[in-house]
């Protein structure tokens, strides 16, 4: 690492910290689907420096780890999959919201107050650079659902749940020396993994969806 | 890794984790699915007498794994009721392949992604550190996830699509609150796996931040509390049941909701055990009577069969989530036996109801008529089990309710009145139910039916056994594990 003052360190994870919280909010306004998976990979490098600036500072190497899977799945495999995906079943389209974007973004805003509210309280005891962790990490958690909670889509959707988990990852990168970060952050990106693997391959099987109604007529059984 | 390094040497535990994960990988390399699903049933049932080892020899706790009274009876039960689905569903998995509903590829897939379900319950069970039940309990709906969108209809991906959502976001929410416990804890206990390790959060719960362990607790119960099926986050739960594979419902009902409501239990032996936090108590009695009654209203002019007893299966989880919110020896026993008792009667009937569904080709109930007439043997056992079920006597349902409703008389009796009311709601809704499913003019196929009886024959009988004698050491067990719940 080039910055020695360790001051600096703990101001440039605040910040980057501060910034995840902001795309999240960014996350919540795209109305248009590749913008989206672009501004999350954006999400996801950011995370991925927090956490290896949390490592450096802790002096704890796993979190290096953690830090390699964010930006290698989250911030470019995962994004170019789901590229792949919406060029292949051409899905630019728009994005349908259930509320206005405006409405989404006051709603961001209020959920912002009740993380400060239900945070600051129980971390008076630490020192800032955890509390402003978990505030954020909070912060982030909570616009991830909020963003699940306002979009159809199933591809938004599951941006969303990627920036919740994001958020997850910044709290458990925060507290010193939580064991099995590494095992957890890779169960999360399985877990994606999976769905995004799950969702090219149905919306393959619907595609040629014709040849499976044969498959099943064929047998003499009706389909459900 | 240190995880590795820190298991130490191999051990009956050990096995309860290996022996599915050898099984699931010699089942995806297997293509005939008749010797797959034998495969199935030899693991499960090794799996099963490995937990009848670790039933007499305790292995020393350490920081990952261990054992104690109150989850070796949990993990004996999950693999038994595995044991016997994995022999149901061979059978079922014979008739889907007869009439083409899955493919010899998905069968399987299926059987691998059985021993799977079977290793990350086991785990979620024996594992000591919060953070790797959490890992065990994403795996276990992860793999619930893949069986249950598995017939990859319109309605099955839809309905496992649901079910990822919200319960992955549910469980996502419990990682937060395991992060707050770790976050107070690395503080007083210090950093490492011992601040994770939940035999050292118990004991030292008195030095945790109550502030910080009220918001987590939040957290854990509306994450966990998904997982269980409560209300109002139940939504998942009919959907799942209705449209996977039936022997997956059976175990979704029996054994998965069980593993949420340890995870709750556990998290709040922490909170108790601190003094100072919030009471749990309260929380967990109103949002069982939710459950409760909303199951039970629910299953009135339900068509769908699986569905049907998908809420009965809200309103027993809501029972017991009661009852452990009562707290106090007897509430807390009462709440184990219906755990139990709950368990292996609703994977009964799920049994039946595949069997049923398969035979007359559809789920709904308007046109299923005279089981007893056209299939007796099943009929007659689904009677038996929609009996256990409402709770009537002589089924091992009756003592625990009974039990539960004399403590609560005793102690809260409008409680007890709402309690009551629940029951009568969903007697009185499946009762004319079971008639019409049961008896009158057969209708539909009714040819005879081949399949593996055996299974349903052990579940009910032991709950009737358990209804009529309860042997003394097996009682006192109980007892002292609902002691231990606090």
């Amino acid at each position: 690492m080039l910055m020695t003052d360790p001051k600096l360190k703990l101001e440039i994870c605040y910040l980057l910290s501060g910034s995840m919280a902001i795309v999240s909010f960014a996350l919540l306004y795209q109305s248009r689907m590749a913008a989206t998976i672009n501004t999350f990979a954006v999400h996801a490098l950011l995370l991925g420096l927090v956490v290896a600036l949390q490592a450096d500072i802790q002096a704890e190497h796993n979190l290096y780890l953690t830090a390699a899977i964010a930006v290698l799945f989250k911030a470019i495999a995962i994004p170019l999959a789901l590229h792949f995906i919406i060029r292949k079943f051409d899905l630019h389209r728009t994005i349908e919201m259930v509320v206005s974007p405006g409405l989404t973004m006051t709603a961001g805003l209020g959920l912002v107050v009740v993380a400060v509210m239900v945070m600051r309280p129980v971390t008076v005891h630490s020192d800032a650079l955890v509390t402003a962790d978990l505030i954020f990490a909070m912060v982030v958690l909570l616009l991830g659902i909020l963003m699940m909670i306002t979009r159809r889509n199933a591809i938004t959707q599951v941006v969303g749940f990627m920036s919740l988990e994001n958020g997850l990852i910044l709290a458990m990168a925060g507290v010193h020396g939580m064991p099995l970060v590494v095992e957890i952050s890779v169960a999360l990106t399985v877990l994606v993994a999976c769905i995004v693997f799950g969702m090219f391959f149905f919306r393959i099987r619907e595609r040629f969806s014709s040849l499976d109604i044969r498959h099943l007529e064929s047998d003499g059984r009706v389909s459900q | 890794m240190s995880l590795l390094a820190d298991l130490g040497a191999i051990q009956p535990i050990h096995f309860a984790l290996i022996i599915p994960a050898v099984a699931a990988g010699i089942l995806v390399l297997i293509p005939g699915y008749r010797l797959g699903s034998q495969i199935n049933i030899v693991s499960s049932f090794l799996t099963l007498l490995n937990a009848l080892a670790i039933f007499h020899t305790r292995p020393e706790p350490n920081y990952y794994l261990f054992v104690d009274d109150f989850n070796i009876y949990l993990v004996v039960l999950t693999d038994f009721i595995s044991f016997t689905t994995s022999a149901f569903s061979a059978s079922y998995l014979a008739h889907e392949k007869e009439t083409g509903r899955l493919t010899r590829g998905y069968a399987r897939f299926y059987h691998a992604m059985f021993q799977c379900m079977i290793l990350s319950m086991n785990l979620a069970l024996l594992s000591n550190s919060l953070g790797l039940m959490w890992v065990a309990v994403e795996a276990a709906t992860m793999t619930t996830v893949i069986m249950v969108g598995i017939y990859r209809t319109e309605a099955a991906i839809r309905a496992s699509w649901k079910y990822f959502m919200l319960t992955s976001l549910a469980i996502s929410l419990a990682l937060f609150g395991i992060t707050l416990i770790y976050f107070t804890a690395s503080v007083t206990i210090g950093s490492g796996p011992a601040a994770l390790a939940w035999t050292v959060l118990r004991d030292n719960a008195n030095l945790l931040d109550p502030a910080v362990l009220n918001v987590a607790f939040v957290f854990a119960f509306v994450g966990f509390g998904t997982k269980v099926g409560l209300v109002p986050c139940h939504a998942w739960l009919p959907d799942a049941h209705s449209e996977g594979p039936t022997p997956i419902s059976a175990v979704l009902s029996g054994l998965l909701l069980n593993v949420g409501l340890y995870a709750l239990l556990r998290f709040k032996m922490i909170i108790v055990g601190n003094g100072l936090a919030l009471e749990p108590g309260p929380l967990m009695v109103g949002v069982g009577l939710v459950s409760l009654l909303f199951g039970s209203l629910m299953l009135y002019r339900r068509w769908d069969i699986k569905r049907l007893f998908s809420y009965s299966s809200i309103e027993h989880m809501g029972l017991i989530t009661f009852a452990f919110g009562m707290g106090g020896p007897l509430a807390n026993l009462a709440g184990l036996l219906h755990m139990v008792m709950h368990s292996l009667t609703k994977s009964a009937i799920f049994f039946v109801v595949g069997h049923v569904a398969q035979v007359k080709g559809t789920q709904d109930m308007a046109k299923i008529r005279g089981l007893t007439t056209s299939h007796p043997v099943i009929g007659w056992l689904l009677v038996v089990g929609v009996i256990s079920i409402c709770g009537l006597p002589p089924s091992g349902l009756f003592m625990s309710e009974f039990l539960l409703i004399t403590t609560t008389f005793s102690r809260e009796p409008i409680l007890a009145v709402i309690l009551v009311l629940g029951l009568l709601i969903a007697l009185g809704n499946l009762i004319p139910r079971l008639h019409a499913l049961a008896f009158g003019v057969p209708e539909g196929n009714l040819e005879p039916l081949k399949t593996a009886i055996w299974p349903l024959v052990l579940h009910l009988g032991l709950v009737l056994g358990a209804g009529l004698y309860l042997p003394e050491p097996l009682f006192a067990w109980f007892q002292h594990v609902a002691a231990m719940l606090g």
